[in-house]
């Protein structure tokens, strides 16, 4: 995971160079984001969807503590194993000992983004299992050993040809890199994993508290092989991830499937109340549902960051920011990257040293939070953040001093007047043709890629009070 | 009526013309303009970099000096944004500021919503022959819900061909101090957008705030482009001089 080792500016540096990448991701994120809107407008009355959709986040998280007791104890009496972590390394610790105990030597993965965050795949294959990734993006980044760059479109960043070039070592001969021919490929690696699965690990889109069930959302039919072919099942799921009943599960689902590929229903939507029953053709014997904390629990208790909770994980938000349609997901060095990534990685990994950027990488331009099905004002939680940084003393001091001069002199508009005075006298050897194309920094980091106007000879202020003295 | 001008800190020291202009167009409306002293930015800056505290004391000030203003217009989406979004959150525990700020919301407006929406005068009897695209800047756009508006005064300038710009809703990049914390992302954002600009056909950028239009100009000026940006008040003011 070579991006995880470099510098933040080494990323971004790396993603602008990269015309490939930012021209697929360009491409991927208008087709996604033009879908949403054929999907969304299609309803009429995507507003109101909305508001319900923010109303049932909102109930859910409210009340979490009574849905979750709901959920497990419908799990339980069907004799589902249901763990709790309450850190990433826990959740590991939960499914490694599952892997163990079942002596499992090939475990097989459909799409979770809590495995991501856990970093769950070392782990297994540090204990000698062979872990398959089997959906098809999450696939072709796993051979690359690469973290996603899009939480819906994993492996958005990935040529046809560079594809080819990952799959021909494993084929052992030349492929040709036309779709048909690479998804046939995978199709026939897929199948034979599949029947060789011990244990199939599953993300979960939603859990409904009052039947104990885990719903699935899949477009290729993979998350339904994964959870009937082998006998043991593990589901990860983050704590905040329920849904009262069916009722809000069907508004939740078109809000999902419509935000973040456009679909009116995902191609498949699995629906599981474990484990399989003695009538069931199919269906894993042995059910392991875990449930991540992660410092949800603190996010859930802190007012301000609350609703970074509500979130189901569509990605819409990325599909609408200008800062990602530049960077795709790998300079932001997260395993969540976009508008939401920047704003729960810092929350859920709680290290300003490592994830302090975050915050800073948005232009607080609020598509994200125009583009939210549930309403998240994601681009308010941004400022929310630099100002925890900030007040935790975490920020530059020069940038303290400037914003404590700004204090200063913005409080104060004749003494500012004469400091644009003096401004407009010390700019004079960086000016060339009336614009400033110079300057010490962090001037310099604007004069770089563009000039600058000159400080007016006389503030507006001044050139006021000067018309009404006259008169 | 008498209107308050709010003379932001940027058009202040960089753009005077902007406010001046305002003014003259105001007058020429028939109202009285008076610019309240003491005035000097909405905070905005330190706000949106997590200094709070900061940001509060310049809001604070400028919150005095509009205490008897009856209406307070300004040439700037962003800022009035500023006021009308965040100034209840950051008066939350000061009652009686929280009043004053709230007192201040009621009253302000951004100069396109004013003339049209307020005072109902879409027609400014400009005339400006060119051919010009309009950026919408994102606050004035998803923060102050201003749509239609200052496409109204234009729609109204006399030979004035306005063209439709492409992917019109992206951030141009500017984002306040993100254009020097995050140069490198901020120069990728202004380069698309100029990008668009220069696929628009037109002569001239208009917009209606000056950071957006500062950050798009600087950089069509760095790659040697002549498209001109101006603000729609620098358009109207000329437009009705002739």
């Amino acid at each position: 995971m070579t991006m995880f080792n470099l510098t933040t500016d080494q990323r971004v540096d790396k993603a602008l160079a990269n015309n490939f990448l930012r021209q697929a991701t360009r491409r991927a994120t208008d087709r996604l984001r033009n879908n949403k809107y054929k999907a969304s407008d299609e309803l009429g009355n995507w507003e109101e969807w909305r508001n319900a959709g923010e109303t049932i986040r909102k109930h859910v998280i409210a009340n979490l503590d009574f849905y979750l007791h709901q959920l497990i104890e419908q799990m339980e009496q069907r004799g589902v194993h249901v763990h709790l972590a309450k850190t990433p390394a826990d959740a590991v610790g939960i499914v490694r000992n599952i892997v163990r105990e079942h002596d499992a030597k090939n475990v097989l993965k459909s799409k979770s983004m809590i495995s991501e965050e856990i970093h769950l795949n070392h782990a297994l294959e540090e204990d000698g299992a062979a872990v398959v990734e089997t959906d098809l993006g999450e696939y072709i980044i796993q051979i690359a050993g690469e973290p996603p760059s899009h939480i819906i479109v994993p492996a958005m960043h990935k040529t046809r040809q560079q594809v080819a070039d990952l799959f021909e070592p494993i084929a052992g001969h030349a492929l040709s890199s036309d779709t048909p021919t690479l998804t046939r490929f995978a199709r026939i690696q897929m199948r034979e994993q599949f029947l060789r699965g011990d244990i199939g690990i599953t993300g979960c889109n939603f859990a409904v508290a009052n039947t104990g069930s885990i719903v699935m959302v899949t477009n290729e039919g993979n998350g339904r092989m994964v959870s009937t072919l082998p006998r043991v099942q593990i589901t990860l799921m983050g704590m905040e991830r329920i849904v009262p009943s069916f009722r809000e599960l069907d508004i939740m689902l078109n809000l999902l499937a419509r935000s973040a590929t456009g679909q009116r229903l995902s191609s498949y939507t699995t629906i599981l109340t474990p484990p399989k029953k003695s009538a069931d053709s199919d269906g894993p014997e042995e059910y392991h549902l875990v449930i991540l904390d992660h410092n949800r629990s603190e996010i859930l208790g802190d007012k301000l960051f609350r609703t970074a909770l509500n979130c189901i994980r569509c990605g819409a938000c990325f599909n609408v920011c200008p800062v990602y349609r530049q960077l795709g997901g790998h300079a932001y060095g997260s395993v969540y990257s976009g508008p939401i990534g920047s704003v729960i990685t810092p929350l859920l990994e709680k290290d300003w040293k490592k994830w302090g950027h975050l915050p800073y990488f948005s232009s607080l331009c609020g598509a994200c939070t125009e583009g939210c099905p549930v309403r998240i004002p994601l681009h308010d939680l941004l400022v929310k953040l630099r100002m925890r940084k900030t007040q935790s003393g975490h920020t530059p001091q020069v940038e303290q001093q400037i914003f404590k001069a700004y204090r200063y002199l913005f409080t104060r508009e004749k003494t500012l007047r004469r400091a644009l005075r003096l401004g407009a006298h010390l700019q004079r050897p960086f000016v060339r043709n009336h614009r400033i194309t110079g300057g010490p920094p962090p001037l310099s980091n604007w004069t770089k890629s563009r000039t600058l106007p000159m400080v007016a000879p006389k503030p507006f202020m001044q050139i006021w009070a000067d018309l009404n003295n006259k008169r | 009526m008498k209107v308050s001008l709010f003379a932001t800190c940027l058009t202040n020291a960089f753009y005077p013309e902007v406010d001046l202009t305002m003014a003259k167009i105001l007058k020429h409306l028939g109202h009285t303009v008076d610019v309240p002293e003491g005035q000097v930015c909405c905070g905005q800056i330190a706000f949106n970099s997590g200094y709070v505290d900061d940001a509060r004391e310049v809001a604070r000030t400028l919150i005095n000096s509009f205490e008897r203003s009856e209406v307070v217009v300004g040439p700037s989406g962003s800022c009035i944004a500023m006021i009308h979004h965040y100034y209840p959150t950051l008066f939350e525990n000061e009652p009686v500021y929280l009043k004053k700020a709230e007192d201040l919301i009621h009253k302000s407006y951004e100069f396109t919503q004013f003339v049209v929406d307020v005072l109902k005068k879409p027609d400014l009897g400009a005339h400006y022959k060119a051919k010009a695209t309009y950026h919408p800047s994102c606050h004035a756009t998803r923060l102050l819900g201003i749509g239609e508006a200052p496409l109204k005064l234009l729609q109204h300038v006399n030979g004035l061909e306005l063209l439709p710009l492409p992917e019109a809703q992206l951030c141009c990049g500017f984002g306040g101090t993100f254009s020097v914390k995050m140069p490198k992302i901020s120069e990728a954002m202004v380069a698309e957008k100029a990008e668009h600009v220069l696929a628009s056909g037109a002569d001239i950028l208009l917009g209606l705030d000056m950071g957006c239009l500062m950050n798009i100009s600087g950089y069509l000026e760095k790659i040697n482009k002549p498209v001109k940006t101006m603000h729609i008040i620098q358009l109207l003011g000329e437009g009705m001089k002739s």
